[in-house]
């Protein structure tokens, strides 16, 4: 998981990238990176899936009432559904759930153990996963950006303390630090934070990945501090924290474009890997995680329950780094360059 | 040289210190109650009870000397788990052939199969294996190990017989049943990695393409194949190894739990993985201390290969 940060490490600022030959004199970078962008076919078809993956799992409650007509958590082993003339439980004598049955209204992704809607709690479960990566990658890129900026910008004491801190955090495998945060917090709670709600699993996400943004975000400052527009914002008798957020982070921001999806997409992993371990989302709420982790137990029968949330987390996720790809290419002025 | 070396032992040790310190506060700090004598004690001991096994354990020592006693117990060997009982280096000896067996045949196999992929894919860069290999890394990189794992275990395993279904079988006792119950393992660790692994490398190669002693050397007259692999391939491997060597020491210190517990070995990330439930301070102290050992190690090991490989470091 040191991943995210060496993908980034080559990163150049994005001022000074060669127009392209056909466009208008003065087309700003970001103009640049959209047709770049919109460009690159399979970028922006993941780009789309992604975004259809957001909206069907926000319309979640509308399949559970209109059209499969029952909740995330209702259902039960014995209840009986009619497919084709013929009647029978959705779960069978040793307990293992019905499969697909592609029938939109009547389990159509077949039940879990428990004898509920999969295709239901699919839809619920990639909510919570969606709304866990989300949260999670605010609180990474918010803190990150603003630890990065004060330990490049002021340096010093400000840094060795940030720096050193971040490298802890960051000499820890992601999940047995993810691990152990969820449990002390699901044990003793912190503050609003308590074992049955989403945030903690969102909270303790954001926060071991927090390092991976402070390291370049903080290498870019160190570079970006010694430039003369920071003299010229500094003889003019700014502040420190104007010069940080209206000069540098203005600097910053493909960067940070670059590391959205980068993290979106590691915090819903980690999400599954600590529902699968039980220190992510408790149940009853349903999370791809916590779903793929109930499949198992069932292993090596009701296979269908394991696949079910795993082929559609595999796609969110992939989703979510083709089309950050996609971001990183077009963001990069050194692309389309004669190569 | 030599004070350069001085100077990153000091600053190991003192991270070290700071690390483990840091660990010990939060997991007695963050105990159930606060106070392992309780945990120990058990549900339904008397408060005399508990202060009495507070005193034979020392739990109302000031906690700094909680904390010497317990890492001096680490070292010579003789510290035990308040929960569980078990003596905390054996356990982890118990779990470390396991753990090893899989991170370090692992790590090779991943590090080799994404310099192989990231050069094709960099040879060919725009070209239809290109894209196909582009494809696959994206499919690695966002797949969860564990998912993987137990798709492997369905598959391959239980439908068609190939693998065994889990567990992990000592070198000593068959090397061949060590290596047949690690391939499944080796695999689902390794995806995550490749595909992540050859795409920096293809990015690095791709940049080096247009460096001036790329240049130099093909003006020399070298055959392509000499410029890729003694000019480019050895500066691009750098930031591929600098990432190998810390991953390579998280997945040692129970990075690799995810894998571990799909497939059965019982390792070290196992073993953390139980401490943590059961909020076994000191067994967690002592993996903590080793992924940290680990990591300060390979770091310096790294810094060893940078010099081997990079010439300007070497003489600069």
């Amino acid at each position: 998981m040191s991943a995210i940060s060496s993908e980034l490490s080559a990163e150049l600022p994005p001022e000074g990238g060669p127009a392209e030959p056909d466009l208008p004199a003065g087309t700003g970078p970001y103009r640049l990176a959209w047709r770049r962008l919109r460009r690159n076919r399979v970028s922006m078809f993941f780009g789309l899936v992604f975004l259809l993956i957001v909206i069907l799992c926000l319309l979640a409650p509308v399949y559970a009432q209109d059209i499969a007509h029952m909740g995330p958590n209702a259902g039960s082993p014995t209840t009986q559904i009619t497919i084709g003339g013929k009647t029978e439980f959705v779960t069978n004598s040793v307990g293992v759930p019905i499969g697909p049955t592609w029938n939109f209204s009547k389990y159509f992704l077949g039940a879990d153990s428990l004898g509920r809607n999969e295709a239901v709690r699919l839809l619920y479960g990639g909510r919570s996963s969606l709304e866990i990566g989300v949260v999670a990658m605010l609180i990474t890129m918010v803190l990150g950006t603003v630890l990065g900026l004060l330990a490049g910008f002021y340096r010093g004491v400000t840094d060795g303390l940030i720096s050193r801190v971040s490298d802890v955090i960051w000499s820890f495998p992601v999940v047995i630090l993810g691990i152990a945060l969820a449990t002390v917090i699901n044990v003793q709670g912190l503050g609003p934070l308590h074992s049955t709600t989403l945030m903690t699993t969102a909270v303790v996400i954001g926060f071991v990945y927090i390092p991976y943004v402070v390291r370049p975000v903080r290498a870019q400052v160190l570079g970006l501090r010694e430039r003369e527009f920071v003299d010229a914002a500094r003889q003019q008798g700014l502040s420190g924290p104007r010069i940080m957020f209206s000069e540098l982070l203005p600097n910053l921001s493909s960067t940070l474009v670059v590391f959205v999806p980068l993290i979106l997409a590691n915090a819903i992993l980690l999400e599954a890997g600590l529902s699968y371990l039980g220190a992510g989302v408790q149940p009853p709420n349903a999370s791809w995680g916590t779903m793929l982790e109930q499949g198992l137990q069932l292993f090596p029968g009701g296979f269908s329950t394991v696949l079910v949330p795993g082929v559609m987390l595999v796609l969110t996720v992939m989703s979510v780094n083709i089309f950050g790809d996609g971001l990183r290419d077009a963001l990069d002025p050194r692309s389309k360059v004669a190569r | 040289m030599a004070r350069f070396v001085i100077r990153r032992l000091i600053t190991m040790v003192l991270m070290l210190i700071v690390i483990s310190f840091v660990t010990f506060l939060l997991f007695i700090v963050a105990l159930p109650g606060g106070n392992p004598a309780a945990l120990i004690a058990g549900r339904l001991a008397t408060p005399a009870e508990v202060h009495l096994i507070s005193v034979r354990y020392g739990f109302d020592k000031p906690i700094w000397v909680q904390y010497v006693r317990t890492m001096a117990n680490l070292f010579d060997g003789s510290a035990y788990s308040y929960q569980e009982g078990f003596n905390v280096m054996g356990a982890i000896t118990r779990g470390a052939p396991a753990t090893l067996s899989l991170s370090i045949g692992a790590g090779v196999f991943w590090l080799l199969s994404s310099i192989g992929l990231g050069t094709l894919a960099a040879v060919r860069s725009g070209r239809y294996t290109d894209r196909v290999l582009t494809v696959l890394s994206m499919v690695g990189v966002s797949m969860p190990p564990f998912l993987l794992g137990a798709v492997l275990i369905y598959y391959v395993s239980y439908k068609a017989g190939v693998l065994p279904i889990n567990g992990y079988i000592s070198f000593t006792v068959s090397p061949w049943q060590w290596f047949r119950h690690l391939i499944g393992p080796w695999i689902t660790l390794s995806v995550l990695f490749i595909g992540f692994y050859s795409r920096v490398l293809r990015g690095s190669i791709l940049d080096a393409q247009g460096e001036d002693y790329v240049r130099t050397a093909r003006a020399k007259g070298l055959s392509e194949r000499r410029v890729l692999v003694r000019h480019i391939l050895r500066m691009s491997l750098l930031p591929i190894i600098s990432l190998w060597g810390l991953d390579i020491a998280q997945v040692i210190g129970g990075g690799a739990i995810l894998t571990e517990s799909v497939w059965g070995l019982h390792g070290i990330g196992q073993l953390a993985f139980n401490a943590i439930g059961a909020f076994d301070t000191v067994t967690l102290l002592a993996i903590v201390l080793l992924t940290a050992i680990c990591v300060v190690v390979m770091s310096a090991l790294v810094d060893i290969l940078y010099a081997v490989l990079d010439p300007r470091i070497r003489l600069g």
